[in-house]
């Protein structure tokens, strides 16, 4: 087969990528057990572990940045590679928000959550699932899977401002609240970006197969 | 670096007043494609010539300084220029068969060097034209004409027809520019499997080509060694000026 060698390099940094992100997936849950145990010990950990994630974004962009310099890749191939660039990126950018997510547990300094978390965790799960849905669809060049995952935001949305309506009710009834309500909006902020992300991801996979920006 | 295949000190090469090679040090490391670039008559080919002392059939040409091939210096007096040839070969620009049957093409050197046996003629020509993928396709031909296969299928054959002296060293003087661009991955694409057990130095006008092919790339200006290093680095971080503004094009 033609270029045998650099379909072989293509596949391996597929698989480096679907690496970084079992990566970030494991951030996020990290950080909302370290959340609900309020841990900060473990979210210390989470913070300090974030710039292997980073590291391993460089990693990949460098062999990327090989590639255009060695192979001149062209059409599906050039996009694919810029598309990796763009995914490693928007990884990245999810691992911060773990890491956010974090830091507000380092903030919340042991006290006791102001109530059980029931919608951060669901939120946090369709997240992940967007992130495992986006990364198949990016290996299998599923542009119908990709449109389907930027669907599934929308459910994100929806959560977040539940959550945020409901704790809007705690402060209202209770000024002091309002310093742990804030921070639990703030984690499900964090939440809601990690799916902003997840939808850029997708807009690229449809770039790489069909060549067209769809952006809204 | 790993082991060395060819290393050569303080080069010189001067063809009558001429000097072409200018204390050229490298080492060519075994088992990789190393890749010799730069603009024309910057003694990228003259080098490439010097591994097997081809230069030596024309008139005045004078060398000085070592190469090293095997823990020999080729160049010593007494040195067993045959030797050199069966442990070093060379394919050329345009693919140059023999006109003779693809069989008596790969057989040819064996029976000039008397390396085996008759009887073990059928088994080596297989093997080599598989080593290049050539096999299936000619196996029911292999007593046709060399001269009738597509340009492709020639260089392949040229290729092959070195490998039964069991070289250590391939040399290819721009292999693929008599290809199209199809072929000239498909040579590509053989030199990476080639080169699990050759080592290959191949020069090329084509800094594509050197950019993806090889695993070492240098740098030839006016018979100096500008830059050597491993190609990833030349390609995006040469060290010298020259040298990027020569493969982003800037002149050359």
């Amino acid at each position: 087969m033609a270029r045998e060698h650099f379909q072989n390099m293509l596949r391996g940094l597929e698989q480096e990528l679907v690496a970084m992100g079992e990566m970030v997936i494991a951030a996020i849950d990290r950080s909302i057990q370290a959340l609900k145990n309020v841990d900060k010990a473990e979210a210390e950990r989470i913070i300090a572990d974030d710039a292997l994630i980073n590291q391993r974004r460089w990693d990949i962009e460098n062999q990327c940045i090989q590639l255009f310099a060695t192979q001149q890749p062209v059409a599906g191939d050039l996009r694919e590679i810029v598309s990796f660039i763009d995914l490693i990126t928007n990884l990245e950018r999810m691992a911060d928000h773990a890491k956010g997510i974090a830091t507000i547990v380092v903030r919340h300094d042991q006290k006791p959550l102001l109530k059980p978390l029931i919608d951060i965790p669901r939120m946090a799960d369709k997240a992940r699932e967007m992130i495992q849905k986006s990364l198949t669809a990016f290996i299998t060049q599923d542009v119908e899977a990709a449109a389907a995952i930027i669907e599934m935001d929308n459910e994100v949305d929806a959560l977040y401002d539940q959550i945020f309506r409901e704790l809007l009710t705690y402060m209202m009834e209770d000024p002091k609240t309002i310093t742990r309500a804030v921070y639990l909006i703030w984690v499900s902020h964090n939440l809601e970006r990690i799916a902003d992300r997840v939808t850029n991801i997708c807009e690229r996979i449809i770039f790489m197969v069909t060549g067209e920006i769809q952006s809204d | 670096m790993s082991e060395i295949s060819i290393e050569t000190r303080g080069l010189n090469l001067f063809y009558g007043d001429f000097q072409a090679l200018i204390g050229i040090d490298l080492q060519i490391p075994a088992r990789k494609v190393t890749a010799l670039i730069g603009p024309s008559g910057c003694g990228k080919s003259t080098l490439l010539r010097v591994f097997n002392r081809m230069n030596d059939l024309i008139d005045g040409v004078r060398v000085s300084g070592q190469v090293i091939i095997g823990g020999q210096d080729i160049f010593a007096p007494g040195a067993d220029l045959l030797g050199l040839r069966e442990k070093v070969g060379m394919v050329f620009q345009r693919p140059n068969p023999f006109p003779l049957s693809v069989y008596e093409n790969i057989v040819f050197g064996l029976a000039v060097h008397r390396l085996a046996r008759r009887q073990e003629y059928g088994g080596i020509v297989e093997q080599a034209l598989r080593s290049v993928l050539l096999w299936d396709d000619l196996k029911d031909r292999l007593h046709h004409s060399a001269l009738k296969l597509s340009l492709e299928q020639q260089q392949r054959l040229c290729i092959a027809r070195v490998l039964p002296l069991k070289p250590q060293i391939l040399l290819m003087d721009e292999p693929c520019s008599a290809l199209d661009p199809i072929a000239t991955l498909h040579i590509e694409e053989l030199m990476q499997k080639l080169k699990k057990k050759y080592t290959i130095v191949i020069v090329t006008h084509n800094m594509q080509q050197a950019a993806r092919a090889s695993d070492r790339t240098g740098f030839l200006y006016l018979g100096k060694l500008i830059e050597i290093n491993e190609t990833v680095n030349i390609f995006t971080k040469p060290a010298q000026a020259m040298t990027e503004n020569y493969i982003s094009g800037r002149f050359g």
